[in-house]
C-alpha cells in the first residue's frame, strides 16, 4: 500500500482539477487526520469561513471499503457557526464512491461563477452550470441531478444542499444520498459559499485486493462478528430511536426546550411506536450489512376523494428528540412531517429543532411575537413547526436569518439567552448532566459521539472533576483513530485497537498498525491545533443558565461542578494542542 | 382446462428433473434489499480479487434514487445463452443448466457479449475486461437478508420462490 494520499483538488475559480499525491499516511492515517492535514495545507486560518479560498474537504480512511462499516466520510470545513475549522461525518455511499473513484480525499477550493453542480469520478471532472436549481429543495434537487448525470445509478453518491445552504445558514446541512447528512455546524453553507448545489461522486473504478488469504479470512471474521451476534441489534432493530424511552426514563430526554427531562408523552414517540406505526423499511450505507437507516412514512390526503400522497423520512433518536420531545410534539407522524420540512430546505434537524424550541419559549415569554415568527409557535403544534422550518431554512425575514446564525445570536437581539439550549452549538439530545454538558460545549464536533460522556456520566455519579476530565481526555484518541479509518462509530465495540491493527496489517499498512496509540495522539493534537489556529478559545463558550437548572438522573446540576469541569476540560484541550502534555 | 395445465406443468417439471438441474444464483427477495452492496463487494473480492461494487457478477442499483428500492443486475441463467453465441473466441461458452462458463484467457475484450445480453447483466471496466455472474454462489452468504438464493432452479417454480 502507498504511504501517500491520492487527493483530487478541484479549483472552481479556474474550473480545473489536479490529482495530487500528498505524504503523511503513517502520520495522520486518513479521515479526521487527513482532513486536518489538508486544512493545514489548503486552509486560510486568518480568513472568513466563506472566503473563496477556504477548502471544502471530503476524506476517507485506509480501511474504507476493505472492511464492513468502514463506510463513513469526514467533511472538513470552516464553520459559518463559529468561524473555526470543524468536521462533520456522514455515511451513505460517499465513502465507497470516493474510494472507487480512486481518491483518499477531495478538496474543493475557489468559487464557481454561478450556482453549479460538480461531478467527479475515476476518469472525469465536470462542472455544470445549475442556476435553474436556485432555491430548489433537497429531494427535488436530487431528482434533477440524477437526470443531469444519468450514469452509474447506485454506484455513486449524490450530495446536495437546500436553500439554507445557499443563503449561508449556519444550520445548513449537506444531504448525502437522500437519507444521510453532513449535519452539524453548517457544512451546507460551506458548500453553498462555493456556489455548489450538487456534488456527484462516481465510484466507477476499482482498487486492488490485498494479496493472500489473510485478508479474505479476516474480512469474513469481522463480517461474521457484525452480523451473527447481537453486537449491532440495537442499531438495526429499533435503531437509535430505542433511546427515546430509555433517556426519558432516566430523566435525560430534553422536553419543551429542556424545561423538563422526562414526560409521559414519550409513550407516543418511542422507538417501538415509530417502528410499529411508521417504519416502512430499512436502508444501509454502502459496505455496511447492518442497515441502521430507518425510513418512516406518512401519508396525506390531498383531496376530499381518496387521493393520497406519501413521503419517506429517515428517523433516528436525534431527529425524534429535535422535532419531537424538544418541541413537545408527541404524534409520531407529525414528527416525521416536521422532519420532512426541515429536510426539504436543507437544515440540520437537531439545530433547527432546538432553535425553534427556543423561539417557542421566547414567544411564551413575550420576547418575540408573530411579527418575528410569522406563524404562532406553541409547544406541540406540529403544523406551526412545519411552516417555521420553511421560514428558517429560507431566511424568510430578519428574525429567521438571525436565528439561522445560531440561537444565541437571535437571543442576543431579542433576549432569552438564558434558555437557549446551546452547548457550543444547538445541543444534541442527551441531558445526562454536567460531564456531558461540558464535553459537548467544548468537543470538536459538538457531537455526543465526540466522547462517551453521556454514557460515562450515567455510571459515575460522584462529582470528581479530575476523574471526569481524565476520562474525557483518555477516551478521545480512540474515537479520533476510528474516525480516521473512517469507521462508523456504531462499530466501536467490534473495532478494538487490536482488531484495527489486524485489519491495517492485512491491507498492507503494517507501520500504521504498529503505531496506533502515537498516531491517534498525533491526529488529536493536529485537529486541535488547526481548530485553535482558526479561533477556538474555551473561555469564549458559555453554557446557558438553562443547563444549570436541569434535573438529571443524579439530581439537580451543581453549578460549581459544571463550571469547574468546563474550565478544566478547556485547559486540558489547550494543553493538548500545545506541547502534547495531557496532564 | 385447469387440469390440462397442471398436467402439462407436471410433465415439464418431470422433464426438468430428469435433466439433473444445475444450481443458479437467483434474486427472489430483492424487496428485502437494504442496498449495502455486500454481495457485489464479496463477488469482486472473492472471485475477481478486486475492491469494487462494479467489477462484479452481481451489481446492485437503485431504481431511481434510494426511495424506490434496489435492483440486482445479474445473469438470469439463459439456456441457450445469447452472450455465449455472440462471443467470437469461446471465452464464453454455454454452462449446462443455464448461464455461461468464462475462460478469461480467451477473452479478447471485444465487448460483443455486452449488448448480446437482454438484461444488461454483463459489464466491463475501463480496460474492457468483462464481468458476468458465474453462478458460483459465493456472494450468497454475505447478504444479510437472504435476498439471494443459490439452488437448483425449476423454471416454472421461479415465481413462487419468495416469502
Amino acid at each position: 500500500m502507498t504511504e501517500y494520499f491520492n487527493v483530487l483538488v478541484v479549483d472552481l475559480d479556474s474550473g480545473k482539477s489536479r490529482a495530487q499525491q500528498i505524504d503523511g499516511r503513517n502520520e495522520v492515517a486518513g479521515g479526521s487526520g487527513l482532513a486536518a492535514l489538508l486544512f493545514s495545507q489548503f486552509g486560510k486560518a486568518d480568513q472568513d469561513w466563506d472566503h473563496p479560498a477556504q477548502p471544502f474537504i471530503l476524506a476517507i480512511g485506509p480501511l474504507t471499503g476493505y472492511f464492513p462499516l468502514m463506510s463513513k466520510t469526514v467533511c472538513g470545513f470552516v464553520s459559518p457557526y463559529h468561524g473555526q475549522y470543524t468536521e462533520s461525518h456522514a455515511g451513505g455511499r460517499s465513502a465507497l464512491a470516493l474510494c472507487f473513484a480512486g481518491y483518499d480525499a477531495l478538496v474543493i477550493v475557489g468559487r464557481a461563477a454561478s450556482l453549479s453542480c460538480l461531478s467527479i469520478g475515476s476518469r472525469h471532472m465536470t462542472v455544470k452550470e445549475a442556476s435553474f436549481m436556485r432555491g430548489m429543495g433537497v429531494a427535488e434537487s436530487g431528482k434533477l441531478i440524477r437526470r443531469m448525470f444519468p450514469k452509474s445509478s447506485g454506484h455513486r453518491s449524490i450530495l446536495r444542499i437546500g436553500p439554507a445552504g445557499e443563503f449561508g445558514s449556519a444550520m445548513a446541512c449537506v444531504n448525502v444520498d437522500s437519507y444521510r447528512h453532513f449535519g452539524r455546524l453548517g457544512g451546507g453553507a460551506a458548500l453553498g459559499a462555493k456556489n455548489i448545489k450538487g456534488l456527484v461522486i462516481s465510484g466507477d473504478g476499482s482498487r486492488a485486493n490485498p494479496d493472500g488469504r489473510e485478508y479474505t479470512q479476516l474480512f469474513k471474521k469481522v463480517y461474521t462478528q457484525l452480523t451473527s451476534t447481537d453486537y449491532m441489534r440495537k442499531y438495526y432493530h429499533l435503531g437509535t430511536a430505542v433511546n427515546v424511552e430509555g433517556l426519558n426514563e432516566i430523566e435525560a430526554l430534553p422536553w419543551f426546550n429542556l424545561q423538563k427531562t422526562s414526560d409521559a408523552g414519550v409513550s407516543r414517540i418511542s422507538g417501538d411506536v415509530f417502528a410499529d406505526q411508521t417504519l416502512l423499511r430499512n436502508g444501509a450505507c454502502s459496505g455496511c450489512p447492518v442497515g441502521c437507516i430507518h425510513l418512516g412514512f406518512f401519508r396525506d390526503r390531498f383531496k376530499e376523494d381518496a387521493r393520497y400522497l406519501y413521503h419517506q423520512v429517515a428517523y433516528d433518536y436525534e431527529p425524534i428528540f429535535a422535532a419531537g420531545s424538544m418541541l413537545g410534539v408527541t404524534n409520531c407522524f407529525d414528527v416525521l412531517r416536521i422532519l420532512e420540512d426541515i429536510e426539504r430546505v436543507g437544515l440540520d434537524a437537531m439545530s433547527a429543532g432546538v432553535a425553534l424550541a427556543w423561539a417557542t419559549e421566547a414567544t411564551e415569554q413575550g420576547l418575540i411575537s408573530r411579527k418575528q415568527t410569522v406563524v404562532r409557535l406553541r409547544f406541540g403544534d406540529g403544523e406551526a413547526y412545519q411552516q417555521a422550518a420553511g421560514y428558517l431554512g429560507t431566511g424568510h425575514n430578519e428574525f429567521y436569518r438571525l436565528l439561522a446564525g445560531g440561537t444565541l445570536r437571535a437571543a442576543a437581539a431579542y433576549g432569552g439567552s438564558e434558555f437557549g439550549c446551546v452547548l457550543g452549538q444547538e445541543m444534541a439530545g442527551y441531558a445526562t448532566g454536567p460531564v456531558y454538558f461540558a464535553a459537548q460545549s467544548l468537543g470538536f464536533r459538538h457531537s455526543h459521539l465526540d466522547t462517551g460522556a453521556y454514557s460515562w456520566e450515567q455510571k459515575n455519579p460522584d462529582h470528581d472533576v479530575d476523574k471526569a476530565v481524565d476520562y474525557l481526555i483518555a477516551d478521545e484518541p480512540g474515537r479520533v483513530f476510528l474516525t480516521s479509518m473512517v469507521a462508523c462509530l456504531f462499530a466501536r465495540s467490534v473495532y478494538s485497537d487490536e482488531q484495527l491493527a489486524e485489519c491495517l496489517s492485512a491491507v498492507g499498512y503494517a507501520e500504521l498498525a504498529g503505531t496506533i496509540d502515537e498516531t491517534a495522539e498525533r491526529i488529536r493534537a493536529l485537529r486541535w491545533q488547526v481548530r485553535i489556529a482558526t479561533g477556538f478559545r474555551p473561555e469564549d463558550i458559555t453554557i446557558p443558565k438553562r443547563f444549570y437548572q436541569v434535573r438529571t438522573i443524579h439530581g439537580p446540576v451543581q453549578a460549581d461542578y459544571l463550571d469547574r469541569l468546563k474550565a478544566e476540560y478547556g485547559r486540558r484541550i489547550m494543553a493538548l494542542a500545545g506541547d502534547g502534555n495531557t496532564a | 382446462m385447469l387440469a390440462r395445465c397442471l398436467s402439462r406443468e407436471a410433465t415439464l417439471m418431470s422433464q426438468n428433473r430428469s435433466q439433473s438441474l444445475m444450481k443458479l444464483l437467483t434474486t427472489p427477495r430483492m424487496d428485502r434489499c437494504i442496498g449495502c452492496h455486500s454481495c457485489s463487494l464479496a463477488c469482486s473480492r472473492l472471485v475477481h480479487r478486486q475492491l469494487s461494487w462494479s467489477n462484479a457478477g452481481i451489481r446492485i442499483h437503485s431504481a431511481g434514487g434510494l426511495s424506490t428500492g434496489f435492483l440486482a443486475q445479474v445473469c438470469l441463467g439463459c439456456d441457450p445463452a445469447p452472450c455465449a453465441a455472440a462471443c467470437p473466441t469461446g471465452a464464453f461458452s454455454q454452462r449446462p443448466g443455464g448461464g455461461v462458463v468464462v475462460r478469461k484467457k480467451q477473452c479478447i475484450r471485444c465487448g460483443d457479449c455486452i449488448p448480446a445480453c437482454p438484461v444488461e447483466a454483463i459489464s466491463s471496466d475501463h480496460d474492457g475486461a468483462v464481468y458476468v455472474c458465474l453462478h458460483c454462489g459465493r456472494c450468497v452468504e454475505f447478504c444479510p437478508h437472504n435476498c439471494l438464493l443459490f439452488e437448483e432452479v425449476d423454471p416454472l417454480r421461479r415465481s413462487l420462490n419468495h416469502d
